[in-house]
């Protein structure tokens, strides 16, 4: 009997979804945010600001990677995809067959840091060595000039802007060794990072922490200055999609990102600001 | 109609409309994981060494995934049997009520625990701890995801094994203590074995809980998709890698139908395992009762 009961409250449970959810989707005053977990940061500051100032507005933020964020914003399931890489021809052409035009807004710029563990002796590397390491030819930290000790090296998965933007600037459209460890998200990355002596990882800049050493690539350290002027190689611009130009609640939130109350989140999360 | 059929029916409804929804759900599985063989063969997915969705051209190889799943369970099975029935044997034979009372919810306590806590805790907590204890490059490992994962399966097969091995009648163990046994031989060799076919549920549900999840492995498990040769090296499973990719792909492209094609492989992994459990626990009955 008591399974019984249990059996009828989960289906309840169920059929309340069910029928909450055609109404739940588009009401008004409602903006739905995901994507990229280097964007995650600044927009989740933003959104809280925001809010403060449009207490009727309903925000949701959430991460799942810049692949995820596109899919979603071609599947009309959220307002702004946060990305981290620029949206690739296919995803255009897709988006297109289902009647959505993406339209991007750059609301930031931000480096891809090469990071190691505190206690790794080297702080300086160049592009040949780090794509060496990622690529497979190299797997012992002595063959770079290091300790003679196993490299670690870690990776993002396949629905990360981050991963798409490494891959194609480091391993020039390579593979990454099949053996790298594939992590869900720069903080997993970071936190790894940290614990494993050998490891080698790649995040953001926003994720860079005393915890952790972020090494200079040909001679440039990753900062907010050498990712706006190009000195640094691993550069790129973060964007926001809307579906056409940004209207509504939706074009409010992407101006005060883009206000110098947003900048300012931009440049606190440690990213560079665009205006 | 009578209250007493319309309650039936009531029921039958409900009962109807769960199978409904396993059909349902197998239907988009089936429909979207099979159209991936007219673009993969069947053998090279099935046995190949590498897995590269993205990549141009994709190679979509889940051996080390399938190998990976199945080191894990494996791995993680050898953890919580032992731990499970054996907690299941004190809980319902040898612990005083008092003791009892106690242990049995902080047991079940652990099932109710969120997958993503064990896995931010084996992130933070374990995974660096194993990688200096075994002095190994990462800590991130089957090994460390098995000991998760058992830890979570654990309650499953506790509390299953429980109510198997409280659900044998008094009279065996009366009759088993006033041949001249001892407690332990009755419970070694009545009450447990009667209580067998519970057990082996309960072990199969534990192994469907561990093969099945998902959140931990993705933190824990390191995710490098590699045919494994050690316990002490990353591995990467099924699940992971249809959570971490399925958010990336085109619906409809050749990697979101490969990601239900790995999911068919899942689904049949684990029937085939319910199939044998299934089969066990009636020849045990059979064994017992005839």
């Amino acid at each position: 009997m008591k399974r019984i009961w249990i059996l009828a409250v989960m289906l309840l449970a169920t059929s309340v979804f069910a029928f909450q959810w055609p109404w739940a989707k588009k009401r008004e005053g409602q903006l739905t945010i995901q994507g990229s977990t280097t964007v995650l940061p600044i927009a989740q500051m933003a959104a809280e600001e925001f809010i403060k100032k449009h207490p009727n507005a309903n925000i949701t933020v959430r991460g799942g990677g810049s692949g995820t964020g596109i899919a979603a914003l071609i599947d009309g399931t959220t307002d702004i995809a946060n990305a981290s890489r620029p949206m690739k021809t296919k995803e255009m052409k897709t988006a297109r067959s289902k009647g959505i035009d993406p339209y991007p807004t750059i609301i930031a710029r931000d480096g891809i840091a090469v990071v190691v563990h505190s206690s790794n002796p080297l702080s300086k590397m160049s592009l040949d060595q780090i794509r060496a390491i990622f690529s497979g030819d190299v797997s012992r930290w002595s063959d770079v000039g290091g300790k003679n000790e196993p490299i670690v090296v870690i990776s993002r998965d396949v629905a990360s802007g981050t991963f798409e933007v490494f891959k194609k600037l480091v391993l020039t459209g390579g593979k990454v060794r099949q053996d790298a460890l594939m992590l869900a998200s720069n903080m997993a990355v970071a936190t790894t990072v940290e614990k494993t002596p050998g490891a080698i990882g790649y995040v953001g800049l926003g994720y860079i922490s005393e915890r952790v050493k972020a090494v200079s690539i040909d001679g440039v350290i990753p900062t907010k200055e050498t990712s706006a002027s190009g000195e640094y190689p691993l550069a790129r611009p973060l964007y926001i999609y809307t579906n056409r130009e940004p209207s509504g609640l939706a074009k409010s939130f992407i101006d005060f990102v883009l206000r110098p109350e947003g900048q300012e989140i931009v440049d606190k999360q440690g990213f560079v600001p665009v205006r | 109609m009578t209250k007493e059929k319309f309650i039936k029916r009531f029921f039958l409804f409900f009962a109807l409309l769960s199978i409904f929804f396993l059909a349902g759900i197998l239907f988009v599985l089936f429909k979207e994981g099979i159209s991936a063989f007219g673009k993969i063969n069947l053998g090279g997915f099935l046995f190949g060494r590498s897995w590269y969705p993205t990549h141009t051209p994709g190679e979509f190889g889940i051996l080390p995934l399938i190998l990976g799943s199945l080191l894990v369970t494996v791995g993680a099975l050898v953890v919580a049997v032992p731990l499970g029935i054996g907690s299941a044997i004190y809980i319902s034979e040898v612990a005083k009520p008092g003791v009892r009372d106690v242990i049995k919810p902080l047991l079940e306590i652990l099932a109710g625990i969120p997958s993503v806590v064990y896995g931010f805790f084996g992130m933070v907590v374990f995974a660096p701890f194993i990688q200096r204890i075994f002095d190994i490059p990462t800590g991130l490992t089957a090994f460390t995801a098995s000991v998760i994962l058992g830890i979570m399966a654990l309650p499953t097969i506790a509390s299953i094994a429980e109510d198997a091995i409280s659900s044998v009648p008094k009279s065996y163990k009366e009759a088993s203590l006033s041949l001249g046994a001892t407690e332990w031989e009755t419970i070694a060799r009545v009450t447990v074995p009667s209580a067998m076919s519970g057990i082996s549920a309960a072990i199969i549900l534990g192994m469907g809980r561990a093969i099945g999840e998902t959140m931990t492995v993705l933190m824990v498990a390191g995710g490098a998709a590699v045919i494994p040769h050690t316990f002490f090296q990353p591995v990467r499973t099924m699940t992971a890698t249809i959570a971490a990719e399925m958010g990336e792909t085109m619906v409809g492209g050749i990697h979101y139908q490969s990601l239900f094609a790995i999911a068919i492989v899942l689904f049949l992994l684990t029937l085939t395992f319910n199939i044998i459990a299934d089969h066990i626990s009636h020849r045990y009955k059979k064994k017992m009762t005839g």
